[in-house]
């Protein structure tokens, strides 16, 4: 089947087979390895992109269910060279240890944002609830999030990339 | 693991998706939001010939109030279902117990009516529509026919879908003023439930005027706990009256043991959760 889908910012028209999932069709099809797989039972989020604006696994989505649709995966986010604020924020938070998780938190993370620009430190785990990371313990991808919500004031979304850049302070001894 | 191939379709009418359906053949599947879905095909659980996907047909989905009822599309989302002012004002065990469903990915994704077709045991949205006394819609060949949420849950994964038809209409009663609360439990976030209690009451001054009670996966099909809600009736809204009736809840009850828990555990947890989910319904 034919799809014709916008993947960060740029529109792309492919063959598809019906049974190829989204997350083997921006990793292969077109290249967006940035996009991860870390498990057979949509568990682990690793794998998270924004179909239409909304946060989804890409594991559990047909590519060709998102023929005429818009995608954002993590290497969508920078912009003229500078990181998301939330992408900056887990840099600076040290919210990665082997980095796997981290595409998909990143995603998820700005998603839960749109919902809710201040999350308290409950409202971040709850969102962040379909992520899993086997390496952090979760504080530093907690205290990420929060600290992204302060800098992206008064909101996170789509108009995020406009915020200004903030300069980073020195990782860890948190 | 990626699924066995398939076909797929996308109709744009309820009317060609079950014409679809029909013509497919019983090695033909409806695919709605994949949240249960694409998992079961990537582990190769199932393999379909056909796919026939509900996701571009815009009269499934949304929600309307039709005079004492709210009318909920098939294809609506949970995170829809989670957000729409009218669930929360008329059905809100719909609402706090889809609150409760997956995380926020899923919800984006899987829908009401996938979620009531599938009818898993520890699904969590099954007692909620057993409880508000729900009709589900269902569109085949023949037409449109109306079960009650009652008669629609047969047996493990099992309703009373026939293969040609769609569940396109989860029909709500209007439950309006009545406080709600999903309790459930399971060992870690985003776990299915070991035991649920889906409650809902409508209190006038400090006694309780009516209440439903359902179970989640205390059999292969949603279970209402009628003797709890029997003994609530005239009781006063405090924690004693409450804790009274909840020790009704798990009777005539088999739950099956697995590694998660036994059958006295489970009836020891419908008792205790019960008693929780009234307590935080009413305030006391
Ligand atoms: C990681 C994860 C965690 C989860 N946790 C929970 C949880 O805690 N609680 C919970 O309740 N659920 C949970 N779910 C399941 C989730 O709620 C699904 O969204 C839901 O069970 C199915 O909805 P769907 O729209 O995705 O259906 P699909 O996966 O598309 O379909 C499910 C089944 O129903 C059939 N079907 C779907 N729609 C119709 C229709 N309109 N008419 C006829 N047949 C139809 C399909 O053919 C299929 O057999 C979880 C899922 C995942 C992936
Ligand atoms: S790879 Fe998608 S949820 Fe794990
Ligand atoms: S940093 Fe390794 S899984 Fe999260």
């Amino acid at each position: 089947m034919r799809i014709t889908v916008t993947v960060d910012g740029t529109t792309y028209t492919d063959e598809v087979e019906p049974r190829q999932l989204l997350v083997h069709y921006l990793r292969e099809t077109i290249g967006k390895v940035g996009t991860v797989i870390g498990c057979d039972t949509s568990n682990c989020g690793a794998c998270t992109v924004h179909l239409d604006g909304q946060s989804v696994k890409s594991c559990s989505v047909l590519a060709v269910q998102v023929d005429g649709s818009e995608i954002t995966t993590v290497e969508g986010l920078a912009r003229d060279g500078r990181l998301h604020p939330v992408q900056q924020a887990f840099h600076d938070n040290h919210a990665l240890q082997c980095g796997f998780c981290t595409p998909g938190m990143i995603m998820q993370s700005i998603d839960l944002l749109a919902e809710n620009p201040d999350p308290d430190e409950n409202a971040v785990r709850h969102g962040l609830e379909g992520n899993l990371c086997r390496c952090t313990g979760y504080q530093n991808i907690v205290r990420a999030v929060r600290d992204a919500a302060h800098k992206m004031r008064p909101g996170a979304g789509p108009d995020a990339e406009r915020v200004e850049h903030s300069p980073s302070h020195a990782v860890g001894g948190e | 693991m990626i699924p066995s191939a398939f076909d797929y379709t996308a109709p744009s009418t309820v009317d060609e998706a079950v014409r679809a359906l029909a013509d497919a053949g019983e090695d033909a599947k409806v695919i709605a939001g994949g949240q249960s879905l694409i998992p079961v095909l990537r582990m190769r659980l199932a393999a379909p010939t056909k796919l026939i996907d509900l996701g571009r047909i815009g009269e499934l989905r949304g929600i309307r109030e039709d005079g004492d009822t709210l009318v909920i599309g098939a294809m609506t989302t949970h995170h829809d279902v989670q957000r729409d002012p009218q669930v929360a004002e008329h059905a809100l065990l719909l609402k706090v117990a889809t609150d409760t469903v997956a995380d926020p990915q899923v919800r984006h994704r899987g829908t009401l009516g996938g979620a009531v077709a599938h009818a898993d045991p520890a699904g969590d949205l099954l007692a909620p529509v057993l409880a508000l006394d729900a009709e589900l819609v269902l569109h085949g060949l023949d037409g449109r026919r109306t079960v009650a949420a009652r008669d629609f849950f047969v047996d493990y994964f099992t309703t009373a879908l026939r293969p040609d038809e769609l569940l396109v209409e989860v029909r709500v009663p209007r439950h309006t003023g009545w406080s709600a609360h999903y309790e459930k439990f399971s060992r870690v976030a985003q776990a299915w439930s070991i035991v649920a209690v889906a409650a809902t009451v409508r209190a006038e001054g400090g006694t309780i005027a009516e209440a439903r009670v359902a179970l989640t996966n205390m059999s292969s099909v949603p279970v209402r706990a009628h003797a709890v809600e029997q003994a609530l009736v005239g009781q006063p809204a405090t924690a004693e009256a409450i804790k009274a009736a909840a020790q009704h809840a798990a009777e005539g009850t088999s739950p099956s043991t697995d590694s998660n828990a036994d059958t006295a555990y489970r009836q020891h947890l419908a008792r205790v959760l019960t008693s929780r989910a009234l307590t935080a319904a009413v305030g006391a």
